[in-house]
């Protein structure tokens, strides 16, 4: 396979650790995030930073895993008490905060970023087997946590809060683990990244990244993991496929938006599920 | 008088933003619905008086058609997408919306060019007075008298007015004002129109003060805009008008204490979380609607 190839699998699988660890925190237990990119970077740059001063792979991908969930968990913390409008603009805030923060620090790289970040020593394809694992992982970890306990307990607090508190369901706890650890493997996601490319820049993880991931989730069908999969993919190849799309690129993700949820708020898994009732009932 | 300048200054941010919040709040208090699109409403406003201000050569013409022409769009942005999206809960709006300023704003950058416009002819931004030694131009002066009539004028028209009397009823209790008789579409058609206008308008200005418009100049100000009325308590309009002189006054301020470590746009946003972490219900959100 060429370097393109290796590429194109690795962009897809960090694509898909983010848009399915957004989706345990919007689709599962209902808390609209839209700074899920600060998290990714915060992991990118913990782990750019551990690399930098030569530390083995797996710790610095361990770290940028720790910090972004150490983040999220205090964002959580912070924004279990706010309603759902109040956290969508919150987390909105910690995004430009982050990245307001990161653009002005020295010793972060300021505007310009890291660059010459060593090599995972695995090569590309070596990369993108490794990232493609993660993704894997991700995957069956969230089609598992959708069926586990506390999967169940999530869609109820994402349903009713009021009354899942009610059923003894620690509500504000839920809340608080879905976000750490969606906004974790971002954070190894970003780990991921940093090895991927070997160059971080600050403006890489700002507010259009959240809205990309944001439109994954919800033109796959926020809630189905294979939904959330398969709207990543497409949204991940179609600017590669059609190279006159790049260019037209945000207009587009903005207007499938508009559209999907004007007319199918389900997303593609939503399309599906009524499609085979209505075949079902024929 | 290096304070004094800097309040001015904060000041005259704050006017503009509580233009541009005042209609998100009011969207909110009878909606739900986070209209973040609002600020491709307000680019839309700027684009429209410097292109019909090249055109004609009047910039006041080009004001007037800017806030028609928003008021319009506010009103199509409310029948086309929001009104068909109340069934469902309300982050599906709040995503579509925030489809709909990407797209637009990326709409305006293939159709207006990634550089934006200038006017052709400005003459005002330079136009300097000195006013017991505050340095102030003719665009600022305009944007406080400007941004004070229309909020008094609000003030007025929802107090003194049968029409703004309802409004005011629907945005506290839509089921009890319908039941009272008030045409809640006709409110929230109403409500569209006004806020739409207000954030035209302040685009105009902001677009006169720079002499510049370009396709993402409403990002970083919906955002803002968003924390403002998350700050003023959702729905309030008091509150929302405390906010926003509030943010221009702390922004005006905090880039001279720490500009060295901290984005000005970034300001905002730790304004925004510390002031929730304090009171999440905000600064006059007494009510946990």
């Amino acid at each position: 396979m060429s370097l393109y190839a290796y590429s194109l699998l690795s962009i897809v699988g960090i694509n898909i650790m983010l848009a399915v660890s957004l989706n345990l925190i919007t689709g599962f237990c209902g808390q609209v995030s839209l700074g899920h990119g600060a998290f990714f970077g915060a992991g990118a740059y913990a782990a750019a930073l551990c690399a930098v001063a030569g530390m083995p792979v797996p710790v610095a991908l361990l770290a940028g895993l720790l910090v972004a969930g150490l983040l999220g968990l205090i964002v959580g913390f912070a924004s279990v008490r706010l309603r759902e409008d109040f956290l969508a603009v919150t987390t909105i805030g910690v995004g430009f905060l982050l990245v307001g923060f990161v653009r002005k620090q020295s010793w972060l790289g300021a505007e310009m970023g890291i660059s010459k970040i060593p090599a995972s020593g695995l090569g590309p394809d070596g990369n993108a087997v490794m990232i493609l694992l993660f993704a894997l992982a991700t995957i069956a970890f969230s089609l598992y946590l959708k069926r586990s306990w506390m999967g169940f307990a999530f869609r109820a607090v994402a349903d009713d809060e009021q009354a899942a508190r009610t059923l003894a369901i620690p509500a504000s706890t839920y809340k608080l683990v879905a976000f750490a650890i969606g906004t974790a493997i971002a954070g190894l996601a970003g780990g991921l990244y940093t090895y991927f490319t070997q160059f971080i820049v600050p403006d890489s993880f700002g507010f259009i990244l959240s809205v990309t991931l944001m439109a994954m989730v919800v033109i796959g069908g926020t809630g189905s993991t294979w939904g959330v999969v398969v709207g990543t993919v497409i949204l991940t190849l179609l600017p590669e496929a059609f190279r006159f799309i790049n260019e037209y690129r945000l207009l587009i993700f903005g207007g499938l938006l508009v559209l999907v949820m004007r007319f199918a708020p389900g997303g593609l898994a939503g399309i599906v599920t009524s499609a085979t009732r209505r075949l079902r009932r024929a | 008088m290096y304070y004094l300048d800097l309040t001015l200054n904060g000041l005259i941010f704050g006017s503009m933003y509580a233009l541009m919040a005042v209609g998100l709040t009011l969207v909110y208090g009878l909606l739900r619905i986070l209209h973040i699109a609002h600020a491709a409403v307000y680019a839309f406003g700027a684009f429209i008086t410097v292109i019909v201000a090249n055109a004609t050569g009047s910039i006041a013409l080009g004001i007037v058609l800017a806030m028609i022409a928003s008021a319009l769009l506010g009103g199509a942005i409310y029948r086309l997408l929001y009104q068909p999206l109340l069934v469902y809960p309300p982050y599906v709006a709040m995503i579509a919306s925030m489809g709909l300023l990407v797209f637009m704003e990326d709409a305006f950058r293939i159709v207006f060019g990634e550089q934006g416009l200038t006017f052709r002819r400005n003459p005002y931004p330079t136009q300097i007075f000195d006013i017991f030694g505050l340095t102030i131009n003719a665009v600022q002066i305009a944007m406080l008298v400007v941004s004070t009539v229309c909020l008094v004028a609000l003030g007025l028209f929802t107090t003194k007015t049968r029409m703004g009397v309802a409004w005011r009823a629907t945005v506290s209790n839509p089921t009890i004002a319908t039941s009272f008789g008030v045409d809640a579409i006709q409110v929230r058609y109403m409500n569209f129109f006004i806020g739409s206008a207000l954030a035209g308008l302040a685009g105009a200005l902001i677009a006169l003060l720079n002499n510049f418009v370009e396709p993402s100049m409403g990002f970083v100000v919906s955002y803002k805009a968003l924390a403002i009325i998350v700050l003023g308590g959702l729905g309030s309009i008091r509150g929302t008008l405390m906010a926003s002189f509030a943010l221009g006054l702390i922004e005006s301020f905090g880039t001279i204490a720490v500009g060295a470590w901290l984005d000005r746009d970034a300001l905002a946003f730790l304004f925004l979380i510390v002031v929730l972490m304090i009171r999440p219900q905000g600064f006059a959100g007494a009510k946990t609607a």
